[in-house]
């Protein structure tokens, strides 16, 4: 069932985006796996995900970022609770001014999560209404959880 | 005549006897009416997500108890059940029974501080001593088995730290007969009243599709009419094989979220009853689980996910095959919650406010990770 | 000599009130005790009898601490204007067939009126503490007295129909005429009065001015050593008066069997209204403030007038 979804999710975000859009389609975990480029992740693909009446990925579970040190990646955990599906979406961005475009307008769950994102990692959402630091001090500088962030112990009066 | 009104802003918090810990509100109102409201959070952030890059796989099971501290013993378990699926063990039966044991007992603990906090928002004082009496009866059933009264430490890589003592089934079957009885009390003592109702019933409504729109998981879905718990829709660990009901109520108000969380206290103890039933003699943890050097799962990720009492907890886990784990991301319900007060405080009045947040069960630590 | 005479009176008075306030609250405190299945102060003196004491002289002994936004006169008076009006309303309550202050042929109307003068006292504090949650707290306060003071009023002129005085002393004497406490035929005025009293008080269910859940402590949240003390002083010097209203109106005052003094009997009655003070604070949520207001002037207004109505038919009915 899952390789069948599969299959149905990339050929209808290829049919928009054209052949080749889904960088990589795979079973991770029995679960649907697919990686796409920031370039091909429009907010069209998302609505498509969350209204189509076959897929109706209405619930946004959860969005990580990630810093695999050559490139990003915002990777959506989607449910679809009409459907019982579940759907893993990578969306690979460069590590210099990584943009993955937001989906906050379409998951109003998205907007801290995205900011938790941007706060962590530096990810920039355009489309955000609101993209400001969350969890750390709007001052703070760098982001955390980039891999080359270099802890500074001492003005953290760890050292 | 008019008379010339202005808009207050007003800081509610981050120190404020009714923001559960360190939460603030930037409101902005008109008398008491609410025209704006933007929480800001933060105040607790310790930055576990960063700290789990730098430990080993076991070594960071002790930071996921001060998440959600109420409800310590389901943010365990949902890690090591994160990296169980990486590195895809089998987990012995017994361990299995007595994680389920611990986190239901651990929800209604979790479901009782709610109960008494969320009634001490609303102005009633004795019920919070109530709740806190039949949790500590709980607490001392965790304690007897982990060691610890809040922060467990208990779910193993594997399997569980350890065996239950002496008596100790026979114990929580006494505590469960004790604990419902108490509920039943509860019940009759707030639910009818009429000031409750008053200030409960039709108050923060959340409809259906908004709730799912905002990610909300857990009691607050539920009492919104969505039928949904990750317990009986991706069964994990053994919950496939009890008998229990999901308590869902269509009304979506602080009302309905009420009533969602004290049948749901009902159902874990049906759970707890048939767990004591079943649970079977045996290994309590896999046999590589012990030796926490060799937990080198193979390089993958996976997002995991179970029901805690607040909402669906997540762990996006990635490993690159070495000894520490490459990225931890926890998903915390009560982050992805606390979101919607922002839309569902507009226009209510200050009294009002403190019954919609206390309704949506948050937790700071949780929230700041 | 008579000035002499009002002087130890009222010296005598203020020093059994000090500790009758400071055994109410203990009083409180364990009656909330034992129903949340606790036990209360227990560490000073037997029983905690010496625990306020403590309470107090650690109030008395704190820093002075006055906001530098206050509004430094005012916030200084406020705690004053709210306690004096509060004790001045003692003069006139007739404690047993002897013990009275002043036979004021207007007592219920000095009473009522001088009452009123405490909300001046927590809209000042409110006012001049220069705090949001201390002016919303007043706000509500003075909102809340106004819409209640007058169920409360109308509630008594039931009896006062009755009794065909305003006077208390003699409003107790009509009572042991009729042979009758004006309880059963005033229990609808009983009732309304009741509600009105605690909304009055700022108690639980009706505490909204200082509800802490929502405005932190309300009008005295910047209050704090022994202005607090005053503010409090206040709070349950005005109830204590309340209570002793209720016994006078509607319990008989002083009147029982006689194997106890009348006095005793007073007092005695009057501990059942505090108590039912303390159980409804052990026992009920908060109002909400607009509920409130609405019950006011929707359910208890109007049954107050009915009753002023119905009790007007009886009398004249009855000649």
């Amino acid at each position: 069932m899952s390789q069948e979804l599969l299959e149905r999710i990339v050929s209808r975000i290829e049919n928009i985006q054209g052949e080749g859009a889904v960088l990589e389609a795979s079973l991770n975990f029995s679960k649907p796996m697919i990686t796409l480029d920031t370039s091909n992740w429009t907010p069209q693909i998302a609505q498509l995900l969350h209204d189509d009446p076959e897929l109706k990925f209405n619930f946004l579970s959860c969005l990580t970022g990630m810093d695999y040190e050559e490139h990003m990646e915002v990777i959506y955990n989607f449910h679809s609770i009409p459907h019982n599906y579940y759907l893993y979406v990578k969306v690979k961005t460069a590590r210099e001014k990584p943009t993955v475009h937001s989906v906050q307008p379409i998951w109003k769950t998205a907007d801290w999560l995205e900011r938790e994102t941007y706060d962590l990692l530096g990810i920039e959402f355009p489309g955000h209404y609101n993209l400001k630091r969350i969890l750390l001090p709007d001052d703070w500088e760098g982001h955390p959880l980039r891999k080359d962030y270099v802890t500074d112990k001492k003005a953290l009066g760890l050292d | 005549m008019s008379i010339r009104t202005e808009q207050m802003t007003l800081n509610m918090g981050p120190q404020h006897p009714s923001t559960h810990g360190v939460f603030r509100l930037v409101l902005t109102i008109e008398g008491e009416t609410i025209k704006h409201a933007e929480p800001v959070i933060g105040y607790l952030h310790r930055g576990s997500e960063k700290l789990a890059e730098g430990l080993l796989y076991t070594q960071f099971i002790p930071y996921t108890d001060r998440l959600d501290y109420l409800n310590a013993m389901t943010n365990n378990y949902i890690y090591c059940a994160g990296v169980e699926e990486l590195l895809e063990w089998e987990i012995p039966e017994r361990a299995e029974y007595l994680r389920v044991l611990v986190m239901e007992l651990n929800r209604i603990a979790s479901h009782l501080v709610w109960w008494g906090t969320f009634m001490l928002d609303l102005g009633a004082l004795s019920p919070f001593l109530y709740a806190f009496r039949d949790r500590d009866l709980i607490l001392d059933r965790l304690n007897e088995i982990s060691g610890a009264r809040m922060t467990f430490n208990y779910v193993r890589i594997g399997g569980v730290k350890w065996d239950a003592p002496d008596g100790w089934i026979e114990r929580v079957k006494e505590t469960v007969k004790e604990v419902r009885e108490n509920i039943k009390e509860y019940d009759t003592l707030v639910t009818g009243n009429e000031i409750f109702q008053a200030r409960t019933i039709g108050v923060g409504k959340i409809s259906q599709k908004e709730a799912i729109n905002w990610g909300l998981s857990g009691p607050i879905a539920r009492g919104s009419g969505i039928r949904f718990d990750l317990r009986k829709e991706e069964p994990y660990s053994i919950y496939d094989r009890f008998d229990f009901d999901i308590p869902t109520f269509q009304e979506g108000d602080v009302y309905a979220r009420y009533k969602t969380r004290i049948a749901e206290m009902h159902e874990s103890l049906k759970i707890i009853e048939q767990a004591c039933e079943q649970i079977p003699e045996g290994e309590i943890i896999h046999k590589k689980g012990k030796r926490i050097m060799m937990i080198k799962p193979p390089a993958g990720e996976v997002y995991k996910r179970c029901e805690a009492s607040k909402g669906e907890i997540g762990v996006y886990i990635v490993s690159n095959g070495k000894t520490q784990p490459y990225r931890v991301k926890l998903r915390r319900p009560s982050f992805v919650n606390v979101q919607i007060l922002q839309e569902l405080l507009i226009d209510e009045p200050i009294a009002n406010l403190v019954a919609i947040f206390g309704s949506l069960d948050v937790v700071l630590g949780e929230v700041d990770a | 000599m008579d000035l002499v005479f009002m002087i130890i009176y009222a010296v005598c008075l203020m020093l059994l009130l000090l500790g009758a306030v400071t055994y109410a609250i203990l009083f409180e405190r364990k009656v909330i005790g034992y129903m949340q299945i606790r036990i209360g102060p227990n560490r000073h003196g037997p029983w905690g009898m010496l625990q306020t004491i403590a309470d107090v002289s650690k109030l008395l002994m704190k820093e002075d601490v006055i906001p530098k936004a206050a509004d430094r006169p005012i916030f200084i008076l406020a705690p004053v204007i709210a306690f004096v009006p509060s004790f001045a309303i003692y003069a006139t309550i007739s404690w047993s067939e002897n013990i009275y202050a002043a036979d004021l042929n207007i007592g219920v109307l000095y009473f009522i009126g001088i009452s009123s003068i405490t909300t001046l006292g927590v809209v000042m504090g409110g006012w001049a503490s220069n705090n949001k949650y201390s002016l919303m707290g007043a706000m509500r306060s003075v909102a809340q007295v106004i819409s209640y003071e007058i169920p409360l009023v109308l509630s008594i002129v039931g009896v006062v129909i009755l009794a065909g005085s305003l006077n208390f002393r003699e409003i107790v004497f009509y009572q042991e005429s009729i042979g009758l406490w004006l309880i059963i035929p005033q229990f609808l005025g009983f009732i309304v009065y009741m509600i009105a009293a605690i909304a009055e008080l700022n108690r639980s269910p009706f505490d909204l001015p200082e509800a802490e859940s929502e405005l932190v402590s309300g009008y005295h949240t910047e209050y704090s050593g022994f202005r607090y003390a005053f503010f409090m002083l206040a709070e349950y010097t005005y109830a204590i008066a309340i209570s002793a209203l209720a016994t006078t109106l509607f319990l008989g005052g002083w009147l029982g069997p006689a194997f106890l003094p009348g006095v005793v009997w007073f007092l005695l009655k009057m501990c059942v209204f505090m108590f039912i003070w303390f159980w409804l604070r052990a026992t009920l949520p908060r109002a909400r403030v607009d509920h409130l207001m609405g019950f006011g002037w929707k359910v208890l207004i109007p049954l107050a007038l009915l009753n002023i109505v119905i009790t007007s038919i009886i009398k004249v009915w009855m000649g």
